[in-house]
């Protein structure tokens, strides 16, 4: 089927006028009106622009211009990517109706490549999560098991790539939030280096952790993805200008003599041992295809979570302080502006959102502030420094991306605390600024898994070579969730 | 318990929550135990420590002062709940 193929056959079809733009955006567009009323992976679905963008691309291709990669491709936007004129909702009743005056640049940057935007994708709300059950506009469920969660922040985004709606798709990652959802729905996930992709035009969680990141069906469409997104921004303070590589450049089917590093943290309490025993069987195929493996350890990775779930939340209370009904969003009535902005903020967030604020106030707050904030920003550093002393041996490190398979709608949802647990195995990477890619590696009782990569920083290429490697020697990325034709029934109706 | 419920209705002012009973209860005890669970931090010894408030070493990053367009009057009260001739309105600031 033309919708499952990846970015760059579908490039080829578009190249050789075996199939329009405007023939694959409909294409898209029928199954999303299909498998989405099930999945609901989108929020927003603009066919009307959409099919109009895809037109003007079909103009061009008829002149026979020079085709760009990802020239002609439909693909979703994470809902707190900011899209002049396409509501960009968060995910929270407090954006519902928001729609930006402006572009991120990772919009303008794909609309420049000329891909065609068909939609806004779920997400946790404010990304706030792991498993995007925390989406004011209800669940998104997981293509290989309806019943379990896709994975979050970015869980729309993962679903809509893993069912054929959108050939790409871009979430951010805070914590994780493009590579367990990307492992959980068997797709490619990268989160760059922080500072490699600008993140203006992203609403902001916590400044300091969040990056924009491609989630694709292959190792080659995510570096095509970074081609077009990657690079200097004047108008993100926190981006950097170095020199962008062609990310393509480092798709070679050669590993022979990389070392890559297994950190023993991250297969010890709290991994399914399935898992662990899945990924140890990815290892496996690295070594007979040349890598040099061995163990080290990161010893601080135990004091990840806790770190990061105090800077995490004294960044995100900060960033929505903006939110007080005056200028835009949601507004709750009161006599007086204090009370309304009580009563929008009390109204207009829900319950997850509410209760990092108030963990993050708290951190922040007087008397308080050495105690959690400042340790943790010191915890920080330890932490950075364990990764900088591994790469001193290793090329790369590896590691499960999750401790678990997709778990059950509602089994992680009443305690906090739990479902902060989950995070344990992406969250260093965010701290220390570091990328990080998760690749299919397996299935644990007929649910994906993910392997991660972690890279020295801005060193996205080692990532793509040891992930392409992996990926043309294993056939993971190349099964399909099968939608029951169930779903594909009460879909169509 | 690190936390009282005077201290979650005082957290809850400075973060300007109007938070409901129940929820007053319930993020006492959640607040609680995240913040038992980060007291493993304590068992760190930090003092020589440099704390990292960003990955990538930034620092004062300057411009030009250039003038450029921004967005105009009408794009920037669109989304507004209550604007009115430019302005956004908003609801009296004191009662008294």
């Amino acid at each position: 089927m033309m919708i499952s193929q990846s970015v760059s056959e579908l490039h080829e079809l578009l190249v050789h006028k075996d199939v329009s733009s405007t023939e694959l955006t409909k294409a898209y567009i029928k199954r999303i009106q299909i498998v989405d009323p099930e999945l609901k992976a989108y929020l927003t679905v603009i066919k009307d622009p959409a099919m109009a963008q895809a037109a003007e691309i079909d103009r061009k291709i008829a002149h026979n211009q020079v085709l760009g990669d990802l020239e002609g491709i439909p693909m979703a936007l994470k809902d707190n990517l900011c899209t002049e004129g396409v509501r960009t909702s968060c995910a929270s009743k407090m954006l519902e109706n928001f729609i930006p005056p402006y572009n991120a640049t990772v919009t303008d940057r794909l609309q420049a490549a000329g891909t065609i935007l068909l939609g806004k994708v779920n997400m946790d709300e404010f990304a706030m999560g792991s498993s995007t059950e925390n989406s004011y506009f209800g669940k998104t469920r997981n293509p290989w098991d309806l019943e379990r969660v896709p994975g979050g922040s970015s869980g729309g985004a993962a679903v809509a790539v893993a069912a054929d709606e959108a050939a790409f798709a871009l979430g951010s990652d805070t914590g994780g939030s493009v590579r367990q959802p990307a492992a959980f729905c068997g797709v490619v996930g990268l989160k760059p280096t922080y500072g490699a992709v600008s993140r203006y035009g992203l609403i902001a969680f916590a400044s300091s952790l969040d990056q924009i990141g491609p989630l694709t069906k292959t190792v080659r469409d995510n570096a095509l993805v970074m081609n077009a997104i990657a690079g200097y921004d004047p108008r993100d303070s926190t981006s950097v200008a170095y020199e962008k590589p062609d990310y393509t450049k480092f798709l070679v089917n050669d590993i022979k003599g990389l070392k890559i590093g297994i950190p023993r943290e991250y297969f010890g309490e709290g991994i399914d041992p399935d898992v662990a025993s899945g990924i140890r069987a990815g290892i496996q195929t690295l070594i007979d295809l040349g890598a040099e493996v061995s163990e080290c350890s990161l010893p601080h990775t135990q004091y990840a979570i806790p770190a990061y779930y105090l800077i995490a939340t004294a960044e995100a209370s900060s960033n929505l302080a903006r939110y007080d009904g005056v200028r835009y969003g949601y507004r709750g009535e009161a006599e007086d502006v204090l009370g309304m902005f009580r009563k929008t903020r009390a109204e207009g967030f829900g319950q997850e959102v509410k209760r990092r604020i108030m963990l993050g106030t708290y951190a922040l707050s007087s008397g308080y502030y050495d105690a959690y904030y400042l340790k943790a920003q010191k915890v920080r550093t330890l932490i950075k420094q364990d990764f900088d002393k591994a790469f001193e041996k290793f090329d790369i490190l590896l590691s499960p991306t999750a401790p678990t398979p997709a778990f059950r709608f509602g089994e992680k949802s009443s305690d906090p605390l739990t479902m902060y647990l989950s995070d344990i195995t992406t969250v260093p990477i965010n701290l220390a600024g570091i990328p990080a890619i998760s690749i299919p590696a397996g299935f644990v009782k007929g649910m994906p898994i993910g392997m991660q990569l972690m890279g020295k920083a801005f060193n996205e290429g080692t990532l793509y070579r040891v992930a392409y490697t992996f990926e043309q020697n294993t056939q993971y990325h190349t099964l399909k969730p099968s939608l029951s034709g169930e779903v594909l029934a009460r879909g169509s109706r | 318990m690190t936390i009282s419920r005077e201290d979650v209705e005082y957290v809850a002012a400075l973060a300007r929550l109007e938070l409901t009973e129940p929820e007053i209860k319930e993020y006492t005890e959640q607040l609680n135990s995240i913040l038992d669970y980060a007291a493993m931090l304590e068992r760190l010894d930090t003092d020589d420590v440099i704390p990292t408030a960003h990955a990538v070493p930034l620092h004062n990053v300057m411009r030009e002062d250039q003038v450029s367009p921004s967005i105009n009057h009408d794009k920037a009260l669109k989304n507004a709940p209550d604007g009115e001739e430019g302005f956004f309105r908003v609801p009296r600031i004191s009662l008294t």
